[in-house]
């Protein structure tokens, strides 16, 4: 019970700090909700099954692409639009889980990266279609979800909160269930769990394609919300980024992702006033977190002082 | 120009992306091979080498050989020294975790970039050659430093070889590679082979460089490409065997020029990349072989 009245006493803190916060925080802040839904995915994968990936940026760019693709040729609204980018997402992730989950560890990764590159080399190639490196802009009339208009600080606001509200909380019942829990008997024995007659294969192609459709929704809603879709958002930074998120505020934790998008926004805001090489300190981030705090913020917590913290 | 003259050409273009290649590659690999740590930094100590090169030359007046003959020594030296501090204040604390390792090396390419970023600035510099020099063919003609990189790699190579196979040090580096723990019974230092290992496939990189920089210019970016095309490499040609490195830089590196050349570059990458993904998937024992 407590469990569930932390998280909604979160996204109740979130609905309030719209009105107290600027305009300019508050679209900061349904940024990182969105990115923070793709951290959540990630933390699915990488948190809860063990699966160290470093090309969730393909999974991310399909949602984006899917979305914005959908809404450049067929002049959708938002809604279908967001659909067909969670199914991109999704569809992806369950090919490359199909032949990447034959690999773990070390060749897992690689071959992952080796995926992702491919196809942020693919969007360059297909320039004709994806706007290459330049991207395109979604049309105005596209970025219409129930008459609202999406371009609008307040709908732009709910939309990320509801989305990221739906994605937390779909996460922790999914933790919490049986499934979740052969989740976790992957990254913790696989083994062990294959002799108790789960088949690891398909636990992990699973989370993996459930990882992929947290991705691609987050994909499509940032295409959605900010208006643009670009080759950047391929690039294996993105990749990197949600790692360094659940990272830094958990492995395996609910509200790990959020904290951890939180933290390093706040982090990178502050310093690119200072200097234009604020990517510093991403790099810094992850060589200091995997060397002292590998559990992160939320991790240490639970281990130290709250047991019960999903 | 005719096809077999304008084949010629790309097929030169190709032996010396090959060559800087297989330096980059027997880095990679040798780290690898020894250590099971996979240096996704790797492209970045390339990218010094060449940051430094310029450097070296700016600060050293005279004639530009000799600038380039020093920048050749105090390059790979300081990459080295770099990368023994990174092993161990890092690599070392972690265990050398293949996975943890990653991470970090990964935080270790974005902490050089940038710093790089902000003390070299986001400019691309020129390194003039050390020596003007044309091989005139009966088609074209054709820079005589180009070749010089070529053989200067292979020569390097060479000496890595004869190291590996011919010097105590080399053998206490293989046994290493066989079994640490059998080594370290036997009274091998494997904290320092690790670290010598971890410098000497840095000084590669950033010999690799710093013979490039006067065809290319120095840039801080310059060391995501040669990154990815050293993993195809050294995943192609089996990790921790020099021969396949050797073997699978040629391919590579003539296979690039020649299609860069007539077809569209991008394409070759997504082939690439894709294909290397699908031989780890599918043949993953001679190539990741004893981890997974």
């Amino acid at each position: 019970m407590k469990v569930w009245t932390l998280h909604v006493a979160l996204i109740a803190a979130l609905l309030a700090a719209q009105f107290l916060l600027s305009p300019y925080l508050a679209t900061h802040l349904a940024r990182i909700m969105v990115l923070a839904v793709f951290a959540m995915g990630y933390n699915l994968a990488f948190g809860y099954s063990g699966l160290l990936s470093l090309g969730h940026a393909l999974f991310f760019a399909a949602g984006m692409y899917g979305a914005g693709l959908a809404a450049q040729t067929w002049g959708v609204t938002a809604a279908p639009a967001l659909i067909a980018g969670i199914a991109a997402g999704g569809l992806l992730s369950a090919a490359v889980g199909l032949l990447a989950l034959r690999t773990a560890g070390v060749s897992f990764m690689i071959v992952t990266l080796m995926f992702a590159q491919a196809g942020y080399l693919t969007i360059l190639y297909l320039a004709p279609i994806t706007g290459g490196d330049e991207g395109f802009v979604i049309a105005a009339t596209s970025r219409q979800i129930a008459g609202f208009d999406l371009a609008t600080d307040t709908p732009r606001y709910m939309a990320a909160l509801t989305l990221f509200s739906v994605a937390l909380l779909t996460s922790l019942a999914l933790v919490r269930s049986p499934f979740g829990r052969s989740m976790v008997a992957m990254r913790e024995n696989e083994e062990r769990s294959r002799m108790l007659g789960y088949n690891p294969f398909t636990v992990k192609l699973a989370a993996l394609t459930l990882s992929g459709l947290y991705a691609g929704g987050a994909g499509a809603a940032y295409a959605l919300l900010f208006g643009y879709v670009g080759a950047s958002f391929a690039t294996i930074q993105y990749s990197i980024l949600p790692m360094l998120y659940v990272l830094l505020g958990g492995a395996g934790t609910i509200l790990g992702p959020f904290l951890g998008a939180l933290l390093m926004f706040a982090l990178i805001e502050a310093a690119s006033n200072l200097t234009s090489a604020y990517l510093f300190l991403v790099g810094a981030a992850l060589v200091i977190l995997v060397l002292f705090a590998p559990k992160g913020i939320l991790g240490t917590i639970r281990e130290r002082w709250v047991k019960w913290l999903p | 120009m005719a096809f077999g003259p304008f084949l010629l050409l790309a097929l030169m273009e190709g032996l010396v992306t090959s060559a800087t290649l297989a330096l980059a590659a027997a880095g990679l690999s040798l780290v690898f091979g020894v250590m099971r740590v996979v240096n996704v930094a790797h492209g970045e100590f390339y990218m010094l080498g060449a940051v430094i090169a310029f450097a070296v030359t700016t600060m050293i007046p005279g004639p530009p050989a000799l600038a380039f003959v020093a920048a050749l020594i105090i390059a790979p030296l300081l990459v080295a020294a770099l990368a023994a501090a990174a092993d161990a204040l890092i690599l070392k604390r972690l265990n050398y975790d293949p996975e943890a390792t990653i991470v970090a090396t990964i935080g270790l390419l974005y902490m050089i970039q940038q710093a790089t970023l902000s003390f070299y600035g986001p400019n691309a510099n020129p390194v003039t050659a050390p020596f003007e020099w044309r091989i005139q063919l009966p088609w074209f003609g054709y820079s005589g430093y180009k070749l010089f990189v070529v053989f200067a790699a292979a020569l390097v190579l060479f000496a890595l070889w004869a190291f590996m196979t011919r010097t105590k040090a080399g053998l206490i580096m293989r046994a290493t590679q066989v079994d640490h723990t059998t080594a370290r019974t036997f009274g091998i230092n494997v904290d320092r082979v690790y670290m010598g290992t971890f410098a000497l496939g840095a000084a590669l990189a950033a010999l690799a460089g710093v013979l490039i920089v006067p065809i290319q210019q120095a840039h801080y970016l310059m060391g995501g490409d040669p990154l990815l095309l050293a993993f195809i490499v050294v995943i192609i040609g089996g990790l921790g065997s020099l021969r396949g490195t050797l073997i699978a830089a040629l391919i590579i590196g003539l296979s690039d020029g020649v299609i860069s050349m007539f077809f569209a570059p991008t394409l070759a990458k997504i082939i690439a990349t894709l294909l290397v993904a699908l031989v780890l998937v599918f043949r993953p024992h001679g190539l990741f072989g004893a981890k997974a």
